[in-house]
């Protein structure tokens, strides 16, 4: 795991100007009657990247894969795959696989009749198949339910068998429709570790659409969020987290405190605004201009509650009442009620087993943050 | 299902399956009477069953019924199969509501204007009577039949199937027989069975559109029968009901059974 850690950091193409990207969407547009579900649409992913599309159900991801498996034509804008225009090339002709959601095991094959299907449609010669058959059965480590139809397998082989039936046939790209979707939390836990580590040992570029903002930052090298058919912002798990592009970003990836304002000054990066809850130092203002509408986004991590109010001249400070408290074993969450009314989420982790700071519901808090905790949203 | 059987309920079931099955017990019973009158019993005797096979009227009428049968089931069943997919795959041409309802209204129109409708056609075209008129009659009304069946399993065919073949590389005709046509199979033998069984009994629409050395067995029991019931009849009806009876209690143990281990197995596969 060392070696491939080592790949993972240094692995980020898109930094890289000069890199061509293997998946492109040039402004694509798709419309189902008056509905649009993708609107002029540009995306780009490199080869052997980890991409995940993430949003609300009705953004437009599945949308998005279908049309790179084949199965849905842009409206409008073209699809390219490794510089080679993808429209009118029909699913089976397409050098991509795609692991659906519902798996589409075919229910009256076995599970080697399954994984064989796709070789088969190639011409592939018997001895072969049945190599790479055996290979594919050792990788998802399902060697003795060679025989077994799918409905005598549990979910997470089924979805195994999904998986080695779409890399069977070595496709450039393989598409993951919601893969963990069907499966419980526990297992869907660990088959996001095999799901990284087989994208390592096979050297593909997966493309996988999921609903669920954990999975996507646990797997992905890089995220798009989508919203209503439009990228909201494409970054790597860590910079969506820390650094959203926009409320919706912010609001959508993990929790976070917003903090509506005005800009009153600005130097430098940093800025300062007057929000109904007090002054806010930032020094994350990215575009922010003297006198315009923004928001103040912090997660709750960043925030320190404390009943000992700051020394003075410390920026970031607020007093309120702790409104309520969720002890959750690792850490808890304060719910802290502001004189304007606005109550922030501030968790701290329980690093000792007794706190020596105890609170309790009512009592007069204060919280604080260092002024490059949050940053400052103009969208 | 552990309620108890009151007085009222026992009464109820007998009187309603009395009513239903007591004059084919009665036909199946007086097939093995000895006496040539119908309805006074005069022993057991199985002769009229020998002196059918003998009957040779009945015996081409009961040959040209199968033939029939296992053409018009055959050419109904791709087709309703084919208006089946039609219907629930490309849910958005023009005309579908229109479309559907023509399908589906042979099962509603009362047989006598199917076959009066047919006679003329075959009529007005010069096409000769026969056996072909008969079987292209059957496949007219089975072939709706076909459609129903076939359609409501379609409603439940998971598109993703085939679009999962297509995308491991199978073209569109190969993930039609390779994918679809084995999964949707029960449903189109059971189209296939409904098509034939329908076919064996018709009369009406037989009557209107077969002609000479077409006589189909339900046309030739009706002729007979209104020259007076012999026993043989009998005999003819009760061999009919037995393959009937046959046919549906195969195809109903074969599903049970499937589903029984289908579900073993799940139960099985969740246990690890």
């Amino acid at each position: 795991m060392n070696s491939l850690g080592s790949i993972r950091r240094s692995f980020a193409p898109w930094t890289d100007p000069s890199a061509k990207p293997y998946i492109e969407f040039r402004n694509v547009t798709k419309r189902f009657g008056d509905f649009t579900a993708v609107n002029d649409l540009s995306l780009s992913i490199y080869e052997r990247e980890f991409f995940a599309l993430l949003g609300a159900s009705g953004c437009g991801k599945s949308t998005l894969l279908r049309m790179l498996a084949g199965f849905e034509e842009p409206t409008s804008g073209s699809i390219l795959l490794d510089g080679q225009d993808l429209r009118g090339i029909p699913p089976y002709r397409r050098p991509v696989n795609m692991m659906f959601q519902s798996y589409a095991l075919f229910p009256h094959m076995t599970v080697e009749q399954n994984i064989a299907f796709g070789l088969k449609q190639d011409g592939m010669a018997k001895v072969e198949i049945e190599q790479r058959v055996a290979e594919m059965l050792k990788l998802v480590k399902l060697s003795q339910f060679a025989k077994r139809k799918p409905h005598q397998l549990s979910g997470g082989q089924r979805q195994r068998v999904a998986l080695a039936r779409a890399v069977a046939k070595r496709p450039k790209v393989l598409l993951l429709d919601e893969p963990l979707g069907a499966l419980d939390k526990k297992l869907r836990e660990e088959t996001q570790f095999e799901l990284m580590d087989l994208q390592q040992k096979l050297g593909l570029t997966f493309v996988v659409v999921t609903h669920d903002q954990e999975e996507a930052m646990t797997m992905a090298d890089r995220i798009a969020i989508l919203d209503k058919g439009e990228v909201m912002q494409v970054a790597t798990p860590a910079e969506v987290y820390e650094a959203p592009g926009s409320r919706f970003v912010a609001g959508f990836v993990g929790t976070v405190n917003i903090f509506e304002g005005k800009v009153s000054a600005r130097e430098g990066v940093a800025a300062t605004i007057m929000t109904d809850g007090g002054v806010i130092r930032s020094e994350n203002a990215s575009d922010a201009t003297v006198g315009s509408d923004v928001a103040f986004a912090i997660r709750p991590e960043k925030i320190k509650v404390s009943s000992k109010e700051p020394a003075p001249g410390i920026d970031n400070a607020m007093q309120g009442e702790v409104y309520d408290i969720a002890y959750l074993g690792d850490m808890t969450v304060y719910h802290v009620k502001l004189p304007s009314g606005q109550v922030v989420r501030a968790s701290a982790l329980n690093a000792a087993r007794v706190t020596e700071d105890p609170l309790t519901w009512d009592d007069t808090a204060w919280i604080s943050f260092r002024p490059d905790a949050g940053v400052i949203l103009t969208r | 299902m552990n309620a108890t059987w009151s007085r009222f309920n026992i009464v109820s079931i007998t009187l309603g399956f009395a009513f239903l099955y007591l004059p084919i017990v009665l036909l199946v019973i007086f097939s093995f009477n000895e006496s040539k009158l119908v309805t006074v019993w005069g022993g057991f005797s199985t002769k009229w069953y020998s002196a059918l096979f003998r009957n040779q009227g009945l015996m081409d009428a009961a040959w040209v019924t199968f033939r029939v049968g296992l053409l018009s089931a055959t050419i109904a069943t791709i087709l309703g199969t084919l208006a089946a997919l039609a219907l629930t795959r490309y849910t958005r041409f023009r005309g579908r509501v229109l479309f559907s309802g023509m399908v589906f209204a042979p099962l509603v129109m009362p047989e006598v204007i199917t076959g009066l409708s047919l006679l003329l056609l075959f009529v007005a075209i010069g096409f000769d009577r026969g056996f072909m008129t008969v079987t292209l009659a059957h496949v007219t009304f089975a072939m709706c039949y076909v459609a129903v069946v076939v359609q409501s399993r379609l409603v439940s065919f998971d598109r993703s199937l085939e679009e999962a073949a297509m995308d491991l590389g199978a073209t569109p005709v190969k993930t039609f027989f390779a994918v679809t046509l084995p999964v949707i199979l029960p449903a189109v033998i059971s189209g296939w069975m409904l098509a034939f069984t329908l076919s064996l009994d018709d009369l009406v629409i037989a009557s209107f559109t077969s002609g000479p050395g077409a006589t189909t067995l339900p046309m030739k029991i009706y002729s007979q029968v209104r020259l007076g019931v012999t026993p043989e009849i009998n005999a003819a009806c009760t061999i009919l009901i037995g393959i009937v009876t046959l046919g549906v209690i195969t195809v109903s143990v074969v599903n049970k059974r499937r589903e029984v281990q289908r579900q073993r197995d799940e139960h099985a596969a969740q246990r690890g």
